[in-house]
Parts: C-alpha cells; sequence; structure tokens
C-alpha cells in the first residue's frame, strides 16, 4: 500500500483549539503567544496524559510487582520508544531520559569529560547557549584542557572556513547548536560531524531549539551526543533526552550515583547497570516522561513537513513586514532560519518593546537570550525576539507588527 | 492602554532621550555600579559627598527608558539632599513603584512621582529601583556592583 500523501497545510485553526491556554485573553486581549523558543504551549492531550497517569496508575517504576508499577513503567518506557523513533536512534537505551538540555549537556562534560587532558580542546561556536558554553568551561577548568570557539559572521551564520581551521588532533570534543535560539541559525550539521569526525573529535549537538522545527535524525547526522528538552516540544519542563551512540555511552563512567543506576551493592564493590539505566539514578520524572510521549505522539501526527511549511511562511511574512518598518534591525538574517525573529528597535529599549507589546497581549522575550557572546557580536544589550509555533497565524504576526508600531508612537 | 500611557509619560521618554546628570563627574568620592541580568541594565553612578550632604551626582550606563529615567530624575532630586534623606527618599520611592505607600499623607517626591505608573508593571520595578540601589551601595561604600536578582 502507498503511504498517503502528507498533507502540507495544517488546519491552525483547529489545532489551535487543541492548546487551553491559547483561547485566553491578557489585558483584556487575545493571548499572541510568540515566545515558543523560550517554551512551547502544551496540547489537551499532554496535559490529560500526566493527569491520568497521576489520577489512575500513579507508581514507581522499574521494581514493583504490583500492576500500577507495571503500567506506569510500560508507559515510561513506551514514552523512551517513542523517543527512539522520533530521533531515529538505533537502540532504545540510546535515549538517556534526564531533566533537560542543560543537565544532558553536563552529563557529557562530567561523564565523558573525564577523558579530556591538558593540551586538549573543546570547540564550541559563538552563537551557543550559555548551557552549552559554561559545563564546558567547567569541564576546562578540572581537566586543563582548552576552550575554543569558532566565530559567526554578521549575518549570523558559522564561518565554516574558520570552523575548519581551528579543528585539528587536539580538538577532543565539538559542541555545537542545532539552531541558534537567538539568531534563529541553522547549522551545516552533516558537515561540521563529518569534519569533526575527520579528526576524531566526538560531537554534542545541542538540540533544544531544532527539535520542534526540524527533522532530527542521529543516524543520518552521524552526532555522538544529541541533547534537548522537552517543554520546547510541546511537552512538560523538567524532562529532556540525552541521546548517545552506545558504544560511548557504555565506555563512559555513571554521572549520578543512586537507585536504578545499580546491578548490586555492596560495601566492597558496586556494579552499574545497563544502559540507558546506568545514567538514570533515581526516580525519575516519570509523568514527565509518559508526557514526553504524548507531545511527540501529537508532533508526529501532524508531520514535520507540514509544521516546518507553516512555520517557514509565518518567518518569511514576518521578516518581510519586519524589515519595512523603519529603525527596525534583524538581528540574524542567516540564509538558513527558522522560527526566530530576533531584532532591535531604534531609539527603544527591548525591555520597554517587550512591555508595550505585551500590553497589546502579545508575549515576545526582550533580553539576552542566554546568549550573551551573540549579543556582544552584535553590540546590543538585548534583543526582542519573537519566535514562531505551528500554532501562530498571519493575523499574529500582524498584532506583533502592528505593536511594534505602535512601541514607536508611545517613544515617538 | 491607559496603563501604559501611565508608564511611558511624556516627561518618561524625555529623560530617556536626554537623560540629565550623564557622564562622568570629575572630583567623585563614592562610586557604585548597578546591574540588572534579567534585561542586561547596567549604569555607573558617582557622587561627591561632602560633609553628609550630595554634593554633585552623575551616572553613566545603558538601560530601558524606565531604568534610565529613574537615573536623571533620582540624580536631580538628590542634589543637595544629606545622606540621611537620600535613604528616606529611597523607602518613599519604593513604596510608590511598588503601591504599598498607602499612609494617610503620602510624602511628596515631586517629580519623581512620575513613575507611580510602574506599580502596575510588577517586572519594571527593578528598572526603576537599579538607580536607587546603586546609590545606596554608593553611600555604603559596596565595592561589588549591586545586582537587583
Amino acid at each position: 500500500m502507498n503511504a498517503p500523501m502528507p498533507n502540507l497545510m495544517l488546519d491552525v485553526a483547529r489545532l489551535r483549539m487543541d492548546f487551553p491556554i491559547l483561547s485566553q485573553m491578557v489585558h483584556g486581549k487575545p493571548l499572541v503567544y510568540l515566545d515558543n523558543a523560550a517554551t512551547t504551549q502544551k496540547p489537551r492531550a499532554v496535559i490529560d496524559c500526566m493527569a491520568n497517569y497521576y489520577a489512575e496508575y500513579n507508581a514507581n517504576i522499574h521494581r514493583g510487582v504490583h500492576i500500577l508499577s507495571q503500567q506506569a513503567t510500560d508507559a515510561y518506557e513506551g514514552a523512551r520508544e517513542k523517543v527512539r523513533r522520533f530521533i531515529n536512534a538505533a537502540r532504545r537505551e540510546e535515549v538517556i531520559f534526564v531533566r533537560g538540555t542543560t543537565e544532558a549537556i553536563n552529563l557529557v562534560a562530567s561523564s565523558y569529560g573525564q577523558r579530556l587532558w591538558p593540551g586538549n580542546e573543546i570547540l564550541i561556536t559563538e552563537m551557543e547557549h550559555h548551557s552549552n558554553i559554561v559545563p564546558w568551561q567547567l569541564l576546562c577548568e578540572r581537566s586543563g584542557a582548552v576552550l575554543r570557539v569558532t566565530p559567526i559572521s554578521d549575518a549570523g551564520e558559522l564561518c565554516l572556513d574558520e570552523f575548519e581551521r581551528q579543528l585539528g588532533p587536539a580538538t577532543r570534543l565539538v559542541a555545537v547548536t542545532h539552531l541558534s535560539n537567538a539568531l534563529g541559525s541553522i547549522n551545516p550539521l552533516r558537515r561540521l560531524i563529518e569534519l569533526a569526525h575527520g579528526v576524531g573529535a566526538v560531537v554534542l549537538v545541542d538540540g533544544a531549539q531544532a527539535v520542534a522545527h526540524l527533522p532530527v535524525d542521529v543516524q543520518a547526522l552521524d552526532c555522538d551526543f544529541y541533547a534537548f528538552s522537552g517543554h520546547k516540544l510541546y511537552g512538560p519542563t523538567g524532562i529532556g533526552v540525552l541521546y548517545g551512540k552506545a558504544a560511548l555511552l557504555d565506555a563512559m563512567p555513571p554521572w549520578q550515583g543512586g537507585g536504578d543506576m545499580i546491578r548490586e551493592v555492596s560495601f566492597a564493590k558496586t556494579t552499574y547497570n545497563d544502559l540507558p539505566f546506568k545514567f538514570e539514578a533515581g526516580t525519575p520524572h516519570i509523568a514527565g516522561g509518559i508526557g514526553l510521549g504524548a507531545a511527540i505522539d501529537y508532533v508526529s501526527k501532524l508531520g514535520q513537513p507540514a509544521i516546518a511549511a507553516h512555520e517557514h511562511d509565518l518567518l518569511s511574512y514576518a521578516s518581510e513586514q519586519a524589515r519595512a518598518i523603519p529603525g527596525l534591525r534583524l538581528i540574524g538574517t542567516a540564509r538558513e532560519k527558522a522560527s526566530i525573529l530576533s531584532f532591535t528597535v531604534a531609539g527603544i529599549h527591548p525591555h520597554d518593546v517587550g512591555t508595550i507589546l505585551d500590553d497589546a497581549g502579545v508575549a515576545v522575550r526582550a533580553g539576552h537570550h542566554c546568549t550573551m557572546p551573540v549579543m556582544t557580536h552584535f553590540g546590543v544589550p538585548a534583543t526582542v525576539r519573537a519566535s514562531f509555533s505551528f500554532y501562530n497565524t498571519i493575523e499574529e504576526v500582524d498584532v506583533l507588527i502592528h505593536g511594534i508600531r505602535r512601541a514607536q508612537e508611545v517613544f515617538g | 492602554m491607559s496603563e501604559l500611557r501611565d508608564l511611558y509619560q511624556e516627561l518618561i521618554v524625555d529623560h530617556y532621550r536626554r537623560p540629565h546628570n550623564y557622564g562622568p563627574l570629575v572630583g567623585a568620592n563614592r562610586h557604585a555600579e548597578g546591574f540588572n541580568p534579567l534585561c542586561g541594565d547596567r549604569l555607573t553612578l558617582s557622587l561627591n559627598v561632602v560633609d553628609g550632604m550630595i554634593k554633585e551626582l552623575r551616572f553613566e550606563g545603558v538601560g530601558c527608558a524606565i531604568s534610565t529615567a529613574s537615573a536623571s530624575l533620582m540624580t536631580d532630586a538628590l542634589k543637595g539632599k544629606t545622606e540621611a534623606q537620600a535613604e528616606a527618599m529611597f523607602q518613599h520611592f519604593q513604596a510608590l513603584v511598588t503601591g504599598t505607600d498607602k499612609a494617610e499623607a503620602p510624602v511628596s517626591l515631586g517629580k519623581l512621582e512620575v513613575l507611580a505608573g510602574v506599580r502596575e508593571f510588577p517586572v519594571r520595578v527593578k528598572c526603576a529601583t537599579l538607580a536607587w540601589h546603586t546609590l545606596l551601595a554608593a553611600l555604603h561604600s559596596v565595592k561589588q556592583p549591586v545586582s537587583t536578582e
């Protein structure tokens, strides 16, 4: 049987009804939620499935002999399988549940990082989020390794030549974002990973921003680690994923010690559990894992191509409208870009633009977006960032644009 | 909308555009730095305090309209005031912008009262008080930059 043709048109009006929060009024105006890069809203399916776990089969997992524990374990491990399929990992045990992207990166820095020595180098990029900078700085302090940073162009694109030049036999690890949260730039991951592997470095991809907007196939990318958070993928906060190649994870020492991560404990010797449990000490965020599974079901049903097509339309329209506003400067104009419209308005501080937009019902982020080096690069203290989701509409972009013009009037 | 207009009154926008007492202060004997990590606002305050009286004060830095206008208005208001008067004004100002000045006869803060609209915008209170926290640090000779977080 032939697979049905993917439907590239989303019925956005209907989809919005799946998100209870989107129908509310703020300051007497309909909420226009354009802060999706900070966190996405949750569909009813996710909210219900988490409430259902607590109401119907709340129990600890992996150890109970009773029926509720079995149900909870099945649901939690079922969610792991959903994640595996979603990112096309080869094996289920390559999917480690963590609190979020930050914890995933810290896990790798702490555990894999024990192999790093003085003289080794870690290569990151100028567009990284603080959570993909600071763990490596801490690792460098502990290990004596050196942190190197590939610069970005004034369009917000990674300088590929410079990246290639900075790679060398000393490079042990490369950590790079898939999609910049401050600029929207999409990095050419396959090329970067190929180059890094060429010098024998392992590659960690920060997928926090990408996972809701771009297809992720960890085998096609051939990345060694891929980290993301559930809450930016329409799932709950407090749950995230570290994908790692099994051979690497197997060879890595455990990170946190505790229950679930052990096979046998005595005061003479403790042996550790198999993957993925070796890296999952303690009772996990069971409801979170199950909720993330429900979120993946939801977005998988819409289909990545349809989501990407709609978000592309929103970003193109918003960019075009924004460019027509005198004094507006787009920060981040990479050719390959998704979901993020970062900008400044001449003579108005981003924080003031944010307040005036909020008054119009528009939720955006105003600040440095945890990317202070990016702000330094562009010589601004902060930007206004509107970030889109498949549930946003062209009409909402119009409200945003109108709000920016309103800010100019207030400051006129 | 009227709340927004209360926040961004003409006087505030004017002080943001053309802040008073902006720049370095020659002969200053007190300094402090203020920082709001939420939005990246930074300001440096320099004072010349003689026998407990603020003879002169100026500020420098980058900030939003609210923090810049507040610093500008504050430096206007504190010239010639004693340290004790300045600290008392800080208390009254904080009550003004947080909406806790429920006293029978609120103390008049003159032009500073233009910032009363901030009380409707709780997340912006830190912007309005950054200069004042920095002032306190300068008067108490705190060496670490003060942070609103």
